[in-house]
């Protein structure tokens, strides 16, 4: 691979890239949420392997999503999106029941509203809990006709960090903490994180935070410790249904597209590959997901880039704004010595 | 159907009764003061955030305010060195190293583990701007110390030392930080560029010069302030230059046509820019008139100057914040951009 693609595009081997001569093949995950349960079994083993701490126990109104997102003490997080459409060509079981439709939209709006008085806008785990008017006495339902009989669908998704090809907060760490792992992956140091908060902002998926109370950076690591010992990661481990699928990223791949095939002659014309393709904006992801719908409707980024894609232009614009600024102080006194 | 092209995200849902069903808040319209774009033209999961906001805070603003100011005061005071202007070049010395040394406080206090500061120094990384950074206050603060310690030489001392050997060794210590000084003012718009901040990744072109052009007028608005007038011409100059170069590159900005600049023209950011762009001009008109008559008037100037520099620098920063908290801000400009890639536009019914 050529230079150019060290910072942007295409990169066969990201672990050679960074310096691993000897090293085992690139892993990753494939997350497939169309047989996501929800059943956060993911985000305990999570916390429980890795020893991250507690961080607020909230019911934040979000249908069964009481994380909220990814951040410095969830590396795992189950979205739970409810929609009044059937799954592919799935009966919901619905029809014979009096029910009206869920409450998502009213939930939604509660929560969007409530988001905006949060100091960081909702951008910190376990945002302040919202009254939703529950519990109530009357029967879901209940006061409306067959007429508000609704088509249902709920849809589950694993996030985690994407230990992407091109990573933002690998680019940018200062202190060298975050570095690229034999296995291709993106890891914090914690012995040398010094919580300078670049990669916050570096991310272009709002993925890495620094934790308040400890001051240094956290994410997933794809279990490191467990790769190095020759297991697979406490998340995939603990996954009943093998949504989250461990293993080197070309096999990922190959039964991803399988995957999708499959799931297309089955009628789910919406599903989706989200960070399959090494051509997108970060080169690729390390983790990846089969969708059921558009990424924002999971709160992730339809079309992210790495920052640092536009690093050799900046440099330049930066040099020309310097060199505009030697020349401009020494014009100030060039013409005052003529005088 | 998309069928043949699997790996583009392909959307089958178009049309569906539901596109734009639960997945956001619509309560936004209700404040359309805090919401860019209504939100029933775009998806999001409740409204949340795709971004982290920074966890930065005051402290890194007031650090690009005062790295500029320790910049522009370093050129100056070199300038005024060689053209035998000892006051302005004093003014600029000790102004440049007081900036410098708030600038480290700032900087360091503002880690999450400050006591580890110094492993900033066990890497040199060219793809982080907050590395190279590091390496340019290296470079540059020990001429800077130096340079204002030869100022500051009691004159009992200065008497035991051969008679030449402090100004010799000021002018060098001067020269060798106006080397680095450009740099230093200008990393700084790379450091907030170099980030998935969508209003700070999007002003990327502009960024240097605005941050330059600030440098410039308030290190040059400190020597109006410090320096006699007779001496301040050269810093009235560079004054009415930075300050043009910062209102040009501020409104520059304003008229990029992205949504992701829009957050510069709102709010608080808006609010503190405008306040800038108001001190910076009056600074500026000053510079070229009065100060040059009136040392109280200079003063005021430069005091002016000073204050607009800061606050664009707050305004900027402010602008990157809102930018990340608003979900609109990721969603919007990547949906438009992956639907102009795919030249389709299935999302024609954003407008209902
Ligand atoms: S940039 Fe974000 S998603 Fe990518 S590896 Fe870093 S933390 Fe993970
Ligand atoms: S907070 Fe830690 S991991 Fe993140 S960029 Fe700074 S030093 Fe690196």
């Amino acid at each position: 691979m050529t230079d150019e693609h060290s910072l942007y595009g295409p990169l066969e081997d990201p672990a050679a890239d960074a310096g691993h001569q000897e090293h085992p093949p690139r892993v990753g995950f494939f997350t497939d949420t169309s047989v996501c349960i929800g059943c956060k079994a993911c985000e305990v083993a999570c916390k429980e392997w890795n020893d991250v701490p507690e961080d607020g126990l909230d019911l934040l109104g979000m249908s069964f999503d009481n994380t909220g997102m990814l951040g410095a003490s969830s590396w795992r997080h189950v979205a739970f999106i409810e929609q009044e459409r059937p799954l592919g060509r799935q009966d919901p079981g619905l029809s014979d029941l009096p029910t009206g439709p869920s409450a998502a939209e009213h939930t939604a709006e509660v929560v969007a509203d409530g988001l905006r008085d949060a100091p960081r806008g909702g951008g910190e785990l376990g945002t302040e809990p919202v009254d939703l008017g529950f519990p109530s006495f009357e029967l879901p339902g209940a006061g409306t006709g067959s007429e508000t009989r609704t088509d249902f669908r709920w849809l589950m998704s694993s996030d985690v960090c994407k230990h992407c090809t091109h990573a933002g907060c690998l680019d940018v760490c200062p202190t060298g903490a975050l570095f690229r792992t034999e296995f291709g992956t993106v890891v914090v140091q914690p012995d040398i994180c010094n919580g300078c908060g670049y990669c916050v902002s570096g991310c272009p998926y709002g993925v890495i935070d620094r934790r308040p109370d400890d001051g240094r950076a956290w994410k997933c690591t794809l279990c490191h410790d467990r790769l190095r010992g020759g297991l697979e990661p406490a998340c995939a481990k603990a996954c009943p249904t093998d949504s989250i699928q461990f293993g080197p990223l070309d096999e990922l791949r190959e039964r991803a597209d399988r995957r999708l095939e499959q799931l297309h002659e089955a009628g789910v014309g919406e599903a989706r590959l989200y960070g399959r393709d090494p051509e997108d904006g970060v080169g690729g992801d390390g983790a990846f997901f089969l969708l059921l719908d558009e990424p924002e409707v999971y709160g992730l980024p339809p079309d992210p880039v790495v920052p640092t894609r536009d690093l050799p232009s900046m440099w330049k614009h930066a040099a020309v704004a310097a060199s505009a600024l030697l020349a401009a102080t020494a014009a100030v006194f060039i013409r005052e010595g003529r005088r | 159907m998309t069928d043949d092209e699997p790996l583009r995200e392909p959307r089958s849902d178009a049309g569906a009764a539901d596109l734009h069903a639960p997945t956001f808040g619509a309560g936004r319209d209700r404040h359309d003061d805090q919401g860019v774009v209504a939100d029933s033209e775009f998806r999001s999961y409740y409204g949340r955030p795709v971004l982290k906001p920074p966890v930065w805070e005051w402290k890194v603003p007031a650090y690009l305010f005062t790295g500029g100011v320790s910049a522009g005061a370093a050129l100056l005071s070199a300038g005024a060195d060689l053209t035998g202007r000892p006051a302005l070049c004093r003014a600029g010395r000790l102004g440049g190293f007081g900036a410098l040394l708030a600038s480290s406080y700032l900087l360091i206090a503002d880690l999450g583990r400050p006591e580890r500061f110094h492993h900033m120094l066990r890497v040199a990384k060219p793809s982080s701007p907050m590395s190279v950074g590091t390496w340019i206050l290296v470079a540059y603060g020990p001429g800077s110390g130096l340079a204002a310690m030869t100022e500051l030489l009691p004159g009992s001392l200065r008497a035991m030392l051969p008679g030449r050997l402090p100004a010799r060794v000021g002018r060098l210590a001067g020269l060798s930080s106006a080397a680095v000084a450009p740099a230093l003012a200008s990393y700084t718009a790379v450091l907030l560029s170099q980030t998935a901040v969508p209003a700070w990744h999007e002003a990327r072109r502009e960024l240097p010069f605005l941050f330059t052009g600030s440098a410039a007028a308030s290190g040059a608005g400190l020597g109006m302030l410090l320096a006699p007038v007779h001496e301040a011409g050269p810093a009235r100059r560079l004054a009415a230059l930075g300050a043009g170069a910062e209102l040009v590159a501020a409104r520059l900005i304003e008229r990029r046509p992205a949504l992701e600049t829009t957050a510069y023209t709102r709010g608080r950011a808006h609010r503190l820019r405008r306040a800038s762009e108001y001190l910076t001009l009056a600074g500026a008109l000053a510079a070229a008139t009065v100060a040059r008559r009136s040392r109280p008037a200079a003063a005021a100037a430069g005091l002016a100057l000073l204050a607009g520099s800061a606050l664009q620098r707050f305004g900027t920063f402010d602008a990157g914040v809102a930018s990340t908290k608003d979900p609109a801000y990721v969603v919007v400009p990547q949906r438009a951009r992956l639907n102009a890639r795919d030249g389709q536009h299935r999302h024609g019914d954003q407008a209902e």
